[in-house]
C-alpha cells in the first residue's frame, strides 16, 4: 500500500463512507482505511431513521445542522440514484412519537414546549397531535395510545442500501477502499500524514478521523480530542408483511420491503454478541400497545449494536491546531446527517477549513468548558 | 402435479383451497396435499412477487408459505392436513391482521 492521496479517511461506516464519497464527487484523490466485516459497526444495525424531532435540546446549533440535513437528503437520494441505480427508498412524509397512557403524554408535551421555548415553532414543526388525530394517519393504533408527536420533516431511508450505495459510488469515483487496515499511529512530516496500519504506511495531504468510538484514541495522536460516551441498542424483526405503517415511528418503521423493526433501547454495555430478552420483551410489548395487530407477526432477527455517541449526544467536528490538514467527525446520527456529510462537511474539507457560522458549535473545545451542554442529543 | 400412488388406502381428509373443496389424505402436509391437488398452487414472494412452489418438503427453504385458517406465512410442509382446514395461497406478503 503506497501512492499519496488529496485525503485519507480513516473509517468506511456510514459516516467517513459518506465524507469519502463527497471528496471524490468534488474529484479528490480519497483513500479509506477501514476495519474488517467483524468490527462493532454501527452503520450495519442501526433503526435508519432520517430524524428531526426531538433534537438538539441544549443545542440550538445541532436543529439547524438536522433540519439541513433532512432537506438535502433528497439531493442525495437522487445523486447516489443516478450514480449507482441504487434506490435507498427515502421516505420523507412525516413521522410520529406515540405515547401510551396520560403520563407519557404529558412527558412528551412538556418536550415539544421546550424544544419550541428554545429553537422557535416557525423554523421547527413538531407537534403535538391527539389520540384521534394520530389515529386519521395511523389507524390501527391500539386503544392505548394516548397520542403523540408528530413533525412533517421527519423520515426514514434504507440505510443498508444507502451504506451500499456509497461504497459503489466509491469505484465510480476511483475511490481506494482499504479493509482491515485499521490505523494504529498517524504521524505528520514534510507537509504529509503518515497512517500506519497492518498492511504498511499510507500518506496523504489531509485526513479525517470518522472511526465511530475509536475517534477517542485516533484524535490525540493529531491534536483533536473526541470524548465518547457509546451506548447499546437492541432491534427487533418482524417478517415481512402487507405495507400498514404509512409513516415511521421512533421505535417502530416498516421498511420498504415490509419488514417491521422494532428498536430501540438503550443501555450502558458494550458487548454487541448478546442480546438480553428481557429489553427485546419490553420493546415488543410497547410496540403490540401501540399497534395490536403486530403481536401476530413472526420475529425472525433481532441485534444488538454499538451506537457512536459522542460524550453529550451532540457531533462533534473539529479541525486541528497543531497539525493542520487534520479533521475529526463523530456523531450519534449518521443516517440523518449524511446529507451534510457527504455534500458540506466534504466541501469543507477539501477547501481545507471547517466554517465557524456552520459547524463552530460542534468543536470538541465544548468539553474543556464548565457548563458544557449536558442534555442529550439524540 | 403429481399423482397418488393407488396403494395409498389412508383415509380422505376434505380441506378447502381457496374456497374450493379438495381431497386430502391423513397424513398429508398442507404442502403434500396441495401437490397432490390440481390446484394451482403458486404463492407469489414478499418483495418481487416470482411465483413458488414447496421446495424442500422439511421446514428449511421456506418456500411453501401459505395461510392457514386464517394466519398467513404458515409452513405448508410442517402442518398436517385437518378435516375443514381453510387454505388460501398467498399472493405477495403477510396481510398483518391475518
Amino acid at each position: 500500500m503506497s501512492g499519496e492521496y488529496d485525503v485519507a479517511v480513516v473509517g468506511g461506516g456510514l459516516l467517513g463512507s459518506a465524507i469519502a464519497w463527497g471528496l471524490g464527487r468534488l474529484g479528490k484523490k480519497v483513500a479509506v482505511l477501514d476495519e474488517g466485516d467483524i468490527t462493532k459497526r454501527a452503520s450495519r444495525a442501526n433503526f435508519a431513521l432520517v430524524w428531526v424531532q426531538s433534537k438538539g435540546l441544549g443545542m440550538p446549533a445541532y436543529t439547524v445542522w438536522t433540519v439541513q440535513a433532512s432537506h438535502a437528503w433528497g439531493r442525495l437520494a437522487s445523486e447516489l440514484k443516478q450514480q449507482t441505480g441504487l434506490d435507498v427508498s427515502l421516505q420523507q412524509n412525516g413521522g410520529f412519537h406515540l405515547t401510551l397512557g396520560d403520563d407519557e403524554f404529558g412527558q412528551r408535551t412538556e418536550l415539544v414546549k421546550r424544544m419550541h421555548n428554545q429553537t422557535g415553532a416557525a423554523d421547527y414543526k413538531m407537534e403535538m397531535l391527539s389520540a384521534s388525530d394520530v389515529k386519521k394517519s395511523l389507524p390501527l393504533i391500539g386503544p392505548e395510545v394516548s397520542g403523540g408527536s408528530y413533525c412533517p420533516l421527519d423520515g426514514h431511508v434504507n440505510s443498508l442500501r444507502t451504506f451500499r450505495a456509497f461504497h459503489t459510488g466509491f469505484k465510480a469515483f476511483g475511490i481506494d477502499y482499504f479493509p482491515e487496515q485499521p490505523v494504529s499511529a498517524i504521524s505528520k512530516s514534510g507537509g504529509e500524514f503518515r497512517l500506519t496500519s497492518p498492511k504498511g504506511e499510507l500518506r496523504a495531504a489531509k485526513i479525517v478521523l470518522a472511526a465511530g468510538n475509536a475517534n477517542q484514541t485516533l484524535a490525540p495522536m493529531v491534536g483533536l480530542s473526541a470524548p465518547m460516551g457509546p451506548t447499546r441498542g437492541q432491534i427487533v424483526v418482524t417478517e415481512r408483511t402487507m405495507p400498514f405503517l404509512p409513516h415511521p415511528l421512533t421505535t417502530i418503521r416498516q421498511t420498504d420491503e415490509g419488514t417491521v423493526m422494532i428498536g430501540d433501547s438503550k443501555e450502558d454495555e458494550l458487548d454487541d454478541r448478546t442480546l438480553k430478552h428481557s429489553i427485546s420483551a419490553v420493546m415488543t410489548d410497547r410496540a403490540q400497545r401501540m399497534f395490536p395487530h403486530l403481536a401476530r407477526l413472526n420475529v425472525v432477527r433481532s441485534w444488538a449494536g454499538i451506537r457512536v455517541m459522542p460524550r453529550d449526544g451532540f457531533p462533534i467536528y473539529d479541525q486541528s491546531e497543531t497539525h493542520p490538514g487534520a479533521f475529526v467527525a463523530c456523531c450519534h446520527s449518521g443516517v440523518t446527517l449524511a446529507s451534510n456529510h457527504a455534500f458540506e462537511i466534504a466541501r469543507m474539507v477539501a477547501q481545507g477549513a471547517l466554517e465557524p457560522e456552520l459547524v463552530g458549535a460542534f468543536s470538541a473545545s465544548r468539553f474543556g468548558t464548565a457548563g458544557a451542554a449536558n442534555t442529550s442529543g439524540y | 402435479m403429481f399423482k397418488r400412488s393407488e396403494q395409498d388406502k389412508r383415509p380422505p381428509v376434505q380441506i378447502f383451497v381457496d374456497g374450493v373443496a379438495v381431497a386430502a389424505r391423513e397424513g398429508d402436509t398442507v404442502s403434500a396435499a396441495l401437490l397432490a391437488s390440481s390446484c394451482d398452487a403458486r404463492r407469489s414472494t414478499a418483495v418481487s412477487g416470482a411465483p413458488r412452489l414447496p421446495y424442500c418438503m422439511m421446514g428449511v427453504c421456506f418456500d411453501c408459505l401459505v395461510t392457514i385458517d386464517g394466519v398467513g406465512n404458515r409452513q405448508g410442509c410442517l402442518v398436517p392436513v385437518a378435516e375443514g382446514m381453510q387454505i388460501e395461497i398467498q399472493k405477495g406478503k403477510r396481510e398483518i391482521g391475518k
